[in-house]
C-alpha cells in the first residue's frame, strides 16, 4: 500500500460543474483501481445541483428564472440538499480511498468539516460545527456546505467554502434544506480574498489533516 | 446461497435509506458490483457485492430505511 500516505493534487480552475464531474469520475475509477488518492480544487461557474435528498420546495424560484440567469440545475449522486456553487467559492473534491483512513463515514465527514475550520483558522476566523448539522459555521452563518459520495468505499463529490462567493445567489435556494444566512471569508475579512493563497493554505491544511503528503 | 448486508458504515451510522438499485432479481452480478445505493444524511454510499451469482432475491426497494447489518439481496 504504497500510496496509502501519497495524495496527487489537481488544481481544475474555474471549470464547468458537468465537465469536472466527468473528471472525478474517470478519478475514481483510477483510485479503484490503483489505490491512488487525489485532491480536485475548482470553481464552478453559478449551477444549482440537487443531492439525493432535495427537497424540491427548497428551490425558491422557477427554473424559468434560473434558465434567464444561466444558472443550471443539475441532479446528482451525493448526499445532501440542494446547494449553489459559483465563482469564488472553493470546491475541495477529495479522491480519496478510505480503506487507508478507516471505512468510516462520519470520521471522513468530520475531517472534511476540520479542513474548512483549520483552513479558516489559518485566516484568524472562528468556525465552528453545529451539533447535528454537516457543514461549517463561522459567526453564526454557514460558510461551508458538504455532500459526497462513496463508490467502492472511495469517496466523491466533497466541500465548498465560501470564499468570496457573491452571497446573493443563495437568495435562489434555501442552501441544505436549513434556514441559515450564509457567509463568506471575504464577507467577514471584509475585504476581497486572493484564492491562490487560499488554495495554498487548503494544501497544507488537508495534509495535515489527513496525515497525507503530495506524490504519486 | 450467499447474502449481501448493509456493512458498518462508521461509528453512530445505525441506518440509510435506499435511494436506488442497480439490480434486479435474476441479474448477474460479479464481486465488486454496486448493489444499491443507500443515503444517510450528506453521503450517497453505493453498497457492493462481496460475492458473484445470481440474484435471487432482492429485499429491499427505492425509499426503504435499512439498518447496518440488513439483508439487501441473495444471492444464488
Amino acid at each position: 500500500m504504497e500510496n496509502k500516505n501519497k495524495i496527487q493534487c489537481i488544481d481544475l480552475g474555474l471549470i464547468e460543474y458537468r465537465k469536472a464531474y466527468e473528471l472525478q469520475k474517470c478519478y475514481v475509477q483510477d483510485a479503484i483501481t490503483r489505490g491512488q488518492n487525489f485532491l480536485l480544487i475548482c470553481e464552478h461557474p453559478a449551477v444549482l445541483t440537487l443531492g439525493r435528498l432535495t427537497n424540491p420546495k427548497h428551490i425558491l424560484v422557477s427554473q424559468k428564472l434560473l434558465e434567464e440567469k444561466g444558472i443550471p440545475m443539475i441532479a446528482i449522486d451525493r448526499g445532501g440538499d440542494v446547494t449553489l456553487h459559483a465563482p469564488g467559492q472553493l470546491v475541495i473534491y477529495p479522491i480519496l480511498c478510505l480503506q487507508y483512513f478507516g471505512k468510516d463515514l462520519k470520521k471522513y465527514l468530520w475531517q472534511l468539516e476540520q479542513v474548512a475550520i483549520d483552513l479558516l483558522g489559518d485566516f484568524d476566523i472562528v468556525a465552528n460545527r453545529l451539533e447535528g448539522k454537516t457543514g461549517v459555521w463561522a459567526q453564526e452563518k454557514k460558510i461551508a456546505s458538504i455532500g459526497i459520495g462513496v463508490r467502492k468505499w472511495v469517496t466523491f463529490h466533497g466541500i465548498g467554502i465560501n470564499i468570496n462567493t457573491d452571497l446573493d445567489l443563495f437568495s435562489l435556494i434555501k442552501p441544505c434544506g436549513l434556514d441559515v444566512s450564509m457567509t463568506s471569508l471575504s464577507r467577514i475579512k471584509n475585504k476581497s480574498i486572493k484564492m491562490q493563497d487560499v488554495k495554498i493554505k487548503l494544501l497544507d491544511v488537508f495534509q495535515a489533516v489527513f496525515n497525507v503528503s503530495q506524490g504519486i | 446461497m450467499k447474502n449481501i448486508v448493509l456493512p458498518d458504515l462508521g461509528e453512530g451510522i445505525e441506518k440509510g435509506t435506499v435511494s436506488l438499485s442497480y439490480v434486479k432479481e435474476g441479474d448477474i452480478v460479479k464481486e465488486g458490483d454496486d448493489i444499491v445505493e443507500l443515503v444517510t444524511d450528506k453521503a450517497a454510499f453505493n453498497v457492493p457485492t462481496e460475492y458473484a451469482g445470481r440474484i435471487q432475491s432482492l429485499k429491499v426497494k427505492q425509499g426503504q430505511e435499512v439498518k447496518i447489518g440488513d439483508v439487501l439481496a441473495v444471492l444464488e
